[in-house]
């Protein structure tokens, strides 16, 4: 029983990285029906950033300060993420509006050219960031179960993260604009939104949030070139299951793709329960094939 | 007796010039090549029947999956248990045995007949392809969705061939052969023999898309690629169409890995992943979707480019294919067939121009 309890709550903080990797990566397909196969690449990006202001806090800063590395970390994975993110989209992927098919071979050209730069910079075997002190340890439940302080402190973070997206998408102007893009192009642009802009924000937020998702990624395990790739496939599925441009799709995507993995897992073997997951999805989407939670449209080719 | 000739003439030099072209060189290439390059080119041969199936459903259909390495490994898995259980010679196969498996499963008994192997190479990627069409294409799951469902189905296939170690190999997967049919797969002349059987079999892949794309089924598969809806609203069913098209690709894709396996001599999860699959329907984006000889063109030559240039620089590889590859994909999505279409046009034009400037001057 006890360890059936601890794998659920690690299956909740694998979902809950999950949920920050497919919440960008469904706010942009949403809005731009553009998959972005480098989004793992983003993660990984995310990751990297941690571990080079790791080795910065650690030649340069005293070492009292060492272990507020982390949150500076957090901030340059978002900034930087979202810078590059902000440059792909100019780049390239402005090239491949209403070609969703096409934007994602692209995209993976692109994942296949970050992956080898980041073996090129940083070597191919994994590195290792060290979690600050603070997160060491975990609170004692009963008996031997206890939960580690950097899986709580993962869903926390992601949990804050989603409020804010809510907060972004919901109640500001920018959000506002963003939703009305997402509902309808041609009329949001004829009421004089700037699309381009939305698109090219709304891309580097994505690409933002993945950027954290690295971070965090960072406390669970080492890290290398192929980071992302491990996770982009269930990112995927998240978004399939959980519908396009909706929070709470997103989020009830990726609970029950993180749980239905953990559960199957244990009640099987590793193998079988991704087969599992996967039957499990295909005959959902027989019942719902447009996921969970969708916008409501009456076009025909959504 | 010279009209036939003429037609003759017209029909492969004029209609089918490249084609024409393509096959010649493939059959003289054991000529000018040496054994290893020519086991090489077999297994290009190989890709490009898949390469043929991809172009069928991606590049006619306008489906794009990205799980054609799950049926190219399912053939070759195949092919892979007849090889293996005829180098074991009706004992129980050694990776099983270090598993600790004493007895044969089941369903690895049948496979020890050639033709039952093949047959299956075929008929399995072409069920699960049914099934798993129909389930998708029914609910109308289209698309981007389709995309990500077709290459989670891929991840799953590799990590239920890893996990299930006993029965597939893991992660080393099948290998060791020796013989195929009684002929040793060490000797030069029965490479040289399945080198030409993988160009037949491409020869007759080419013939049999070609008749389906030129007839009324190809015009809906490009018309569902246009709109699918229009072709909803004149009474067609697409779901038939795509299941079909999809299955037909699936069954190119089983055949090619049976082809592959013999030459290649290992098959593993690694040819089944994802990024595989990627690199199947990037071949296809480079030679030239939508024609049939763009995919041929695309997968000998990539392959080609990708020995020689990951023989001596392995690191450039991955830079070059994937700027490569973003670069067609934006800019020119009719791929090198659809570059040569252009510059024969604009000749073709130019020629046209002087024509009329010459008369003009009269």
């Amino acid at each position: 029983m006890e360890t059936y309890v601890l794998q659920i709550f690690n299956g909740i903080s694998v979902s809950s990285i999950l949920m920050l990797a497919a919440l960008g990566l469904a706010i942009i397909f949403g809005l731009m029906k553009i998959i972005n196969m480098a989004h793992g690449e983003l993660i990984m990006i995310g990751a990297y950033v941690t571990f080079v202001t790791q080795n910065i806090f650690m030649s340069y800063v005293d070492k009292d300060y060492f272990d507020i590395y982390f949150i500076f970390a957090l901030l340059a994975a978002f900034v930087i993420t979202a810078f590059v993110g902000y440059l792909l989209e100019i780049t390239i992927i402005r090239h491949l509006y209403g070609r969703p098919l096409d934007s994602l071979l692209a995209t993976w050209g692109v994942s296949l050219v970050l992956q080898q730069l980041a073996r090129s910079i940083f070597g191919a075997p994994n590195v290792d960031v060290k979690s600050p002190t603070w997160l060491d340890g975990g609170i004692l439940i009963w008996g031997d179960l206890q939960l580690p302080y950097k899986r709580l402190f993962i869903m926390l973070l992601v949990a804050l993260c989603i409020c804010g997206v809510y907060y972004f998408l919901y109640k500001t102007t920018t959000g506002r604009r963003i939703r009305a893009v997402m509902q309808n192009r041609t009329m949001a642009k004829s009421l004089g939104i700037n699309t381009r802009k939305v698109d090219a924000m709304t891309f580097a937020i994505g690409s933002g949030l993945a950027g954290i998702a690295g971070c965090a990624l960072t406390l669970l395990g080492s890290i290398g070139p192929t980071l992302g790739t491990n996770y982009i496939i269930d990112t995927f599925m998240v978004v399939v299951l959980g519908g396009v441009g909706t929070i709470i799709g997103t989020v009830a995507g990726a609970g029950i793709i993180g749980l239905g993995n953990t559960t199957f897992e244990f009640l099987t073997d590793a193998s079988l329960g991704k087969v599992l997951v996967f039957s499990v999805v295909i005959l959902f989407l027989q019942w719902k094939p447009q996921g969970f939670f969708t916008i409501k449209s009456r076009a025909l080719d959504e | 007796m010279l009209e036939i000739v003429a037609k003759i003439k017209e029909y492969f030099l004029k209609r089918n010039a490249v084609i024409s072209i393509i096959f010649v060189l493939l059959c003289l290439a054991p000529l000018f090549l040496s054994d290893f390059r020519i086991n090489l080119l077999g297994k290009f041969v190989a890709f490009a029947i898949l390469a043929l199936g991809i172009d069928l459903i991606w590049g006619y259909t306008g489906i794009l999956s990205l799980g054609h390495g799950v049926f190219f490994g399912l053939g070759a898995y195949c092919m892979a248990m007849y090889l293996k259980l005829e180098s074991s010679a009706g004992k129980v196969p050694d990776f099983m045995s270090w598993s600790g498996l004493e007895v044969m499963p089941w369903f690895w008994k049948p496979f020890a007949s050639a033709p039952f192997a093949l047959t299956m190479a075929i008929l399995i990627p072409v069920l699960l392809a049914m099934i798993i069409g129909y389930l998708t294409f029914k609910n109308r799951i289209r698309g981007v969705y389709f995309t990500i469902l077709t290459q989670a189905l891929s991840i799953i296939f590799v990590v239920l061939f890893i996990g299930q170690q006993a029965y597939t190999g893991g992660t080393n997967g099948i290998t060791n052969f020796k013989t195929i049919l009684g002929f040793s797969l060490s000797d030069p002349a029965t490479k040289l023999s399945l080198y030409y059987i993988a160009v037949l079999l491409l020869l007759a892949a080419y013939v049999f898309c070609k008749l389906i794309i030129d007839r009324r089924i190809g015009r809906v598969l490009v018309a569902i690629r246009d709109g699918e809806n229009r072709i909803r609203f004149s009474g067609y069913n697409p779901t038939v169409y795509k299941v079909f098209v999809y299955a037909i690709s699936a069954g190119l894709a089983g055949l090619a890995g049976a082809v592959y396996v013999p030459q290649v001599g290992i098959i593993s999860p690694a040819e089944m992943g994802i990024i595989p699959s990627i690199e199947m329907v990037s071949w296809v984006a480079i030679g030239g979707r939508g024609t049939l000889t763009g995919a041929i063109i695309g997968a000998v030559l990539v392959n080609s480019l990708k020995s020689v240039v990951s023989e001596s620089f392995p690191d450039i590889w991955s830079y070059f294919i994937g700027i490569t590859f973003i670069v067609i994909v934006i800019f020119m999505p009719s791929g090198l067939v659809g570059i040569y279409q252009q510059i024969k046009k604009v000749w073709r034009n130019s020629l046209l121009l002087k024509r009329k400037e010459a008369a003009m001057k009269h």
